[in-house]
């Protein structure tokens, strides 16, 4: 167990983070023990042989879907990436149907056609995680001009990797974007690799430094502290939101799991084990956990409760996976036509 | 009560249409490269911008993966978006968008989704544009589930098909042929629609059937008058979309006739001549008196030289010469 006085402080200490309500704090919390609860389950159900395929997983970035989606509305749409378990839950997306959709259950988001990479829930504005890198920012952005259009009250944030930024898509549709001036957050989860490169032999410049050529605004943050993303989102957001045009926030954080399942340890020899503890030394869950614990009115039990609840939670729902059937046979079929 | 007719182009009967849903359906909006002040390269979409305003009449930056990439995430989020790809070949660009999202999105959420959308793109050689300006890719698209491909001929196809393809629920790939824009015909009056997935008889015949899509009906048509002369008489059909694809008609005239040319202006090579020729042979094996017989575009990159481009591109001669080779 970590020693909490390891744990460096959230960067953003300051009046107004101090005056963020309780209750949205500990929903922080709980979103990203969430997402680490899961993604600990998936890793495991996968190692047993459960699941087809394979997946990626978000452990050791739960900050960066977390203070996003947290400023987030029901109406509000998102695009995900193929590392997307930890955007779907950040934003209110059901372990049960995610899980069953992990297993190819009918009773998953997809009926168990679409996967990990695919998941859709449009009731929560969720417009799918994406197989292809960078495939979701068109998708985004065109969501953000339909609000534009139809004059909803609704903004789009379209969440990608470093990878991603190499990607013309990006180019093509945050151009449009700021022509425009479409409500659209576009979050660079920048986790230090681009499958196994690091962005330091894959980009030139850096990722704010190309939206600021676009003429969009962008910040830089401490992706593994909850409340500096949380503060950067409400900024972007707020400028989505009075019709200001995008923004772009670049979170830098650290993808403790491997690229995909089959990545462990030296398998790709692209990192090293002491880099990889390094970065879990800064886990921001401890790091807002210790922060609560604190500077907060929390008591530990308050945690230890969310904890324990969260754990029930994401236990009965990978066990209803486990139980739910396959989808039929005549669905293969299905859904290819309106 | 009869339906007034007018003869207009085609280029006329796809602007009406286009202006008739724009006007019925305010979730309908059109976006592509110089389509709103320009009115398009080919002057298709002229007049639009005035009449709905910038907004609706989007011009775009020169970036088609990025134009059909906005139009896939608006038409998922509830607008009806009808996108301008300014040649077939530029397509190519936006085939990830096309492909691995338009296409699959609906199945992989299992039908929580729909991408009601249109990509009108002008296809087809001829015009001495040269190798990137003039190529027939239908069979790429009729090769991807979840899309559809419409192939108008006529100015009422045009006009007729448009407007279904608008009101579908789906990614629909509208194929105009740049030759064809000038071509007249009737364009009926007012709500025309024409289903998708409907061949039409343009001629009916008894000693072979020829199958023709988009521009390719017109050397069709005059090779059926010179054979007619000769006294071969010949069925016409325009499958009209190819994707879906309207089997039946196709088949029943095949078992009429007993000999089959299927005449499209993409590749020869594992093109839409092969699939329609191998969809002949698995339903009417039995009633065919001789091979089905294909007539792509040649195999090689459209040439810029007229005296060279002339050559790829299937022609009333080469048509009359096969069918007086099937009927031999």
């Amino acid at each position: 167990m970590k020693q909490l006085e390891e744990l460096s402080a959230p960067s953003v200490v300051g009046q107004e983070e101090q005056e963020l309500p309780l209750d949205l704090l500990l929903d922080m919390y709980r979103r990203m023990v969430t997402i680490r609860r899961f993604e600990n389950t998936t890793y495991d159900v996968y190692s047993r042989g459960i699941m087809p395929g394979l997946a990626h997983l978000y452990t050791g970035m739960e900050a960066v879907a977390v203070g996003v989606c947290i400023t987030l509305h029901k109406q509000d749409n998102i695009t995900s990436t193929h590392r997307g378990h930890g955007h779907l839950l950040a934003k209110g997306g059901d372990p049960k149907r995610m899980f069953a959709e992990l297993l190819g259950k009918e009773a998953g988001y997809n009926r168990g056609k679409g996967g990990s990479m695919h998941i859709v829930d449009m009731s929560l504005g969720i417009l799918g995680a994406n197989g292809i890198v960078a495939g979701g920012l068109g998708i985004a952005t065109g969501a953000g001009l339909s609000a534009k259009l139809m004059k909803e009250e609704r903004i789009s944030v379209a969440f990608f990797g470093d990878g991603a930024l190499n990607e013309g898509l990006f180019y093509e549709a945050a151009n449009m974007a700021s022509l425009w001036k479409l409500p659209v957050v576009y979050i660079m989860e920048n986790n230090s690799y681009g499958e196994y490169t690091p962005p330091s032999k894959a980009t030139a410049g850096s990722g704010p430094a190309r939206a600021e050529a676009m003429g969009i605004p962008s910040k830089s943050v401490d992706g593994n502290d909850v409340l500096a993303v949380y503060q950067a989102a409400v900024w972007a957001t707020e400028r989505a939101r009075s019709d200001s045009g995008p923004s772009f926030v670049e979170c830098k954080t650290y993808r403790w799991r491997g690229h995909h399942m089959g990545d462990q340890g030296d398998t790709y020899g692209y990192r090293s084990q002491e880099e990889i503890e390094s970065w879990m030394t800064k886990c921001p869950i401890d790091r807002f956990r210790s922060y609560l614990l604190e500077k907060g009115p929390v008591e530990e039990i308050t945690l230890h409760e969310i904890d324990r609840q969260v754990e029930q939670v994401i236990d009965a729902a990978v066990e209803f996976a486990k139980q739910a059937p396959y989808p039929d046979p005549s669905e293969v079929f299905e859904h290819v036509y309106a | 009560m009869s339906t007034p007719e007018r003869t207009g182009t085609i280029r006329d009967a796809i602007n009406e249409a286009l202006h008739e849903e724009m006007a019925r359906d305010e979730r309908i909006f059109i976006m592509g490269e110089d389509i709103g002040v320009a009115g398009g390269v080919f002057k298709v979409t002229a007049g639009l911008r005035e009449a709905f305003g910038e907004e609706r009449v989007r011009d775009t930056p020169i970036a088609e993966a990025g134009i059909v990439g906005l139009a896939v995430g608006a038409a998922m989020t509830g607008m009806r978006p009808v996108v301008e790809i300014m040649f077939n070949d530029f397509t190519t660009l936006a085939s990830d968008q096309l492909v691995n999202q338009a296409a699959k999105l609906r199945y992989m959420t299992a039908g929580q989704t729909k991408i009601p959308m249109v990509i009108r793109t002008a296809m087809g050689a001829g015009r001495r544009a040269a190798a990137q300006h003039s190529q027939s890719l239908q069979a790429w698209y009729c090769h991807i589930p979840g899309l559809k491909v419409v192939m108008p001929s006529t100015p009422a196809d045009a006009k007729g098909l448009l407007k279904s393809a608008i009101r579908d629920d789906n990614p629909v790939i509208f194929m105009e042929d740049k030759m064809m824009y000038a071509q007249k015909g009737e364009i009926p009056d007012g709500d025309y629609t024409t289903p998708l997935g409907q061949a039409r008889i343009h001629r009916q015949g008894d000693e072979a059937t020829v199958i023709c899509t988009s521009s390719m009906l017109y050397p069709v048509l005059e090779a059926a008058d010179i054979l007619a002369a000769e006294g071969i008489s010949i069925e016409v059909i325009d499958p009209r979309t190819l994707s879906p694809l309207d089997e039946e008609t196709l088949v029943n005239s095949v078992l009429k006739t007993g000999h089959a040319l299927v005449v499209d202006e993409g590749y020869q090579s594992f093109g839409v001549t092969a699939e329609i020729a191998a969809r002949l042979q698995e339903k009417a094996f039995d009633y065919l008196d001789e091979p089905i017989r294909r007539l792509g575009a040649a195999d090689v990159p459209v040439p810029f030289a007229p005296s060279l481009e002339d050559l790829t591109i299937p022609s009333a001669e080469r048509i009359v010469e096969i069918v007086r080779e099937m009927r031999a």
